[in-house]
């Protein structure tokens, strides 16, 4: 974490709730990389959305211009934060909204549970939201008495399952039909027994469970995909108008929104209207968009409460390196085209944030030393199909390769015996940083063939190589290096092999 | 004109045929290639690990070679490499706080080509069998790599290189730019994943009917043979470089081996 000072408080307040793995990456992907079942529909899904983004995003001539629009605007709202929050504060306000602030997840958790008590309601609608996801709003409201319908369709259909979502825009996407129609026959009062796995049927069937709550609730929790500065307006993008009936219908709502999500201006909704709804469904347009500012006397609700939650957001933005991450409008794209994303689900990165954003954001946000978030930016190859995609151009490899170190240097602080890797990578470093020490190594390289069968591979490494060897061969080396056969060509009078020189080499 | 060749660290210990094509192409073309000694890594390994303390001597290394008068442009057969001391060495002298590393990466960076790029950008090669007498009458096809695609841009450099080869069948690759799986330290640290991705990858190879895939990068390359071999494949892999410089007369071995005039395999 960078230590320059930014007007921010110099502890960094990192984010609590469920940002976590809780065991290693590596050991959480290969259980999820065994179900064959969910590696076919993961695998169906994603390339199925993929495909839609790409088609509606080639419709648009100045796409990469949009691109740097978004991009500069919530770089410009990140470097102008604390003005813009109380600047959004007094606009939210003075339309008779009321704002509360959260340092973290505790803390909102208990100001959303305070807002509901005080009208007497035990059970609330909600609007699919990450932010509540991530503080785990719906589990502390159930401890609490509290009955939390989720009326998403995905959301209900992994709330029904006690399941945990498992991608950010389709949290169901690790199930199938027959699977859906299993929970709604188990879990749905009142479900017709002949219950199909048509998607239209289950969807006929979620629309009369969710009816009966829209029709009754008095409160509803929502998140915000924007929340506009310049005029105080939250807006609420979706697909099922689900939201809509949430956003409108009950007395009061109630919506938590991280810092982040400010826009300086109303207008700046022309440019991210046109990025969120192409790379997260692969729609020109979403079919729902809600804009509420403050309270409309005699028209939807009128409480209307705003929970503006920090939860290690700042700590994010401390960090020069990996704030833009920040940028995030959580629409999904990088985990759709990501190649490990697609092959692990979301379950295997423990946090609510899965995919190539979640592995940057949840360690930027808890510290990369909370619980097993270390492991999170390994788990990449680094193709940068992710930076392609991105909306607001989030060099998500760039940041992965930042926290890889910083995961490096947390556990060299630490006093203890150097891993495999920190050994292979002090001897690469010896290795590398001259020609000669190199060209040393290399005369060896006859010796390899001592390990290769008579098929001139090798099949079997120990330790960390061991990792490679599981699945590949690696071929027998050759006679000699390219810079052996260089000097013989070159020089055959001396026998003089470049990088042998005893005078380069050694530390800059 | 005078090229400086970065044979890259995989090359010139595991692929030194790769690199001995590279200098046949260019000698052929009538250009002088000089090999600076001092050259060792990209240190892309040491980066993309977390090591950026044990990285800035490798980059360091890399510089001091390459910062020379010497040579017009370098070249490397690797996009991968080429993407590190372009994009990578200026980050790791900054993060070190080290100006003048960054200011002298910067130049050396700015004069370091892929040879794709050098061949059809700088030096004007569209027709290979014609302008360098490549012949390679084979069922092939291409698996272009990632830093190459994502980071340099090369578009289908390699790919037209390939299809203007005399005697060659280019076939498409179903899923060319999905990422082999092997992202260096990746395929040790989560080896689980990245031999999933390579799987996908060979089937996909498979289901060509080529004789061999090409590409541009060694370690790609020795990924996916690698993972072919285990599997009992007979199809191998091999650098477009080979594949430009094998000639009618001096054909290259479809079997890994590459022969050229005045060396061994």
């Amino acid at each position: 974490m960078s230590n320059t000072f930014l007007g921010m408080p110099s502890l960094p307040v990192f984010g609590h709730g469920n940002l976590h793995a809780t065991e290693p990456f590596p050991k959480a992907a290969r259980r999820e990389l065994g179900n064959a079942q969910l590696r076919a529909t993961l695998g169906h899904a994603t390339h199925t959305i993929r495909d839609k983004r790409a088609k509606v995003v080639a419709e648009l001539a100045d796409w990469e211009e949009l691109r740097d629009s978004g991009s500069a605007i919530k770089n410009a709202t990140m470097a102008n934060l604390p003005a813009l929050l109380e600047q959004f504060e007094a606009n939210f306000t003075a339309r008779g909204g009321i704002i509360h602030w959260a340092r973290d997840a505790q803390e909102a958790n208990q100001l959303v549970t305070e807002l509901i008590r005080a009208t007497g309601e035990t059970e609330v609608v909600k609007v699919k939201s990450m932010a509540t996801q991530e503080i785990g709003l719906n589990e502390y409201l159930e401890a609490q008495g509290i009955a939390a319908f989720e009326t998403d369709l995905a959301e209900l259909i992994v709330q029904l399952d006690r399941d945990k979502p498992s991608h950010i825009l389709v949290p169901a996407i690790h199930k199938n039909r027959s699977q859906i129609r299993e929970i709604f026959l188990r879990e749905m009062e009142d479900v017709d027994p002949a219950l199909s796995n048509e998607p239209a049927r289950l969807a006929e069937a979620a629309r009369r469970h969710l009816r009966r709550k829209f029709l009754s609730a008095k409160v509803a929790v929502s998140g915000a995909n924007f929340g506009l500065a310049d005029t105080g307006t939250l807006a609420v993008v979706e697909s099922e108008g689900n939201g809509r009936m949430c956003l409108t219908l009950p007395e009061t709502l109630i919506t938590v929104m991280g810092i982040e999500k400010l826009l300086p201006r109303w207008a700046d909704l022309e440019v991210f209207m046109q990025l969120l709804p192409r790379s997260s469904t692969g729609e020109r347009m979403n079919p729902y968009t809600s804009l509420w500012t403050g309270v409309t006397p005699g028209d939807g609700p009128q409480n209307v409460h705003l929970v503006l939650l920090d939860n290690g957001r700042t700590a994010a933005l401390a960090d020069e390196y990996g704030r833009t991450a920040l940028n995030c409008i959580r629409c999904s794209a990088c985990m759709n085209v990501c190649p490990v994303y697609e092959r692990t689900g979301g379950h295997a990165y423990g946090s609510t944030y899965p995919g190539p954003i979640g592995a940057i954001l949840s360690p930027l946000m808890t510290g990369i030393t909370s619980e097993e978030n270390g492991s999170l930016p390994y788990a990449s190859s680094l193709c940068g199909a992710c930076y392609d995609v991105c909306p607001v151009k989030i060099n998500i490899p760039e940041i992965l390769v930042h926290l890889r170190g910083e995961d490096v240097d947390s556990r060299r602080a630490k006093a203890r015996v150097p891993s495999q890797m920190d050994l292979m990578m002090k001897g690469a470093e010896w290795a590398f940083s001259s020609g000669s020490h190199l060209n040393l190594l290399e005369k060896g390289l006859p010796l390899g063939k001592l390990a290769a069968g008579r098929d001139k591979v090798i099949k079997k490494l120990p330790g960390l190589a061991g990792g490679w060897t599981q699945s590949r061969d690696i071929p027998a080396p050759p006679e000699q290096s390219f810079r052996q056969w260089w000097a013989k060509e070159h020089e055959p009078s001396t026998g003089v092999v470049p990088g042998n020189n005893s005078s380069e080499g050694g530390q800059a | 004109m005078k090229i400086a060749l970065f044979a890259t660290c995989i090359v010139d210990a595991m692929y030194p045929r790769t690199a001995r094509a590279t200098v046949a192409i260019l000698e052929r073309l009538g250009h002088e290639v000089v090999f600076p000694p001092g050259q060792a890594c990209c240190g892309q390994m040491h980066v993309n690990s977390g090591y950026f303390k044990e990285a800035r001597p490798v980059v360091a290394n890399h510089v001091r070679a390459f910062d020379t008068d010497d040579y017009d442009v370098a070249v490397a057969p690797s996009g991968s490499c080429v993407a590190s001391v372009k994009h990578q060495h200026g980050l790791v002298a900054r993060r070190c706080g080290d100006a003048a590393l960054e200011a002298r990466a910067a130049v050396v960076g700015a004069k370091t080509y892929e040879l794709s790029q050098l061949l059809t950008d700088v030096l004007g090669v569209t027709n290979a069998a014609e302008q360098l007498g490549s012949h390679f009458p084979h069922r092939v096809t291409y698996h272009p790599s990632c830093h190459g695609m994502r980071l340099l841009r090369l578009g289908d450099r390699q790919l037209d290189l390939l299809r203007s080869v005399g005697g060659i069948e280019v076939v498409e690759l179903p899923e060319a730019e999905q990422c082999c799986g092997f992202g260096g330290t990746f395929s040790m640290k989560n080896a689980d994943v990245s031999s999933a991705m390579m799987a996908d990858k060979a089937a996909n190879i498979c289901g060509t009917g080529a004789e061999l895939c090409s590409g541009g990068d060694a370690s790609c390359l020795m990924h996916i043979g690698g993972g072919l071999s285990r599997q009992g494949s007979d199809v191998g892999t091999l650098h477009f470089a080979e594949i430009l410089a094998s000639t009618l007369e001096e054909p290259a071995s479809v079997n890994g081996g590459v022969l050229l005039a005045g060396g061994v395999r």
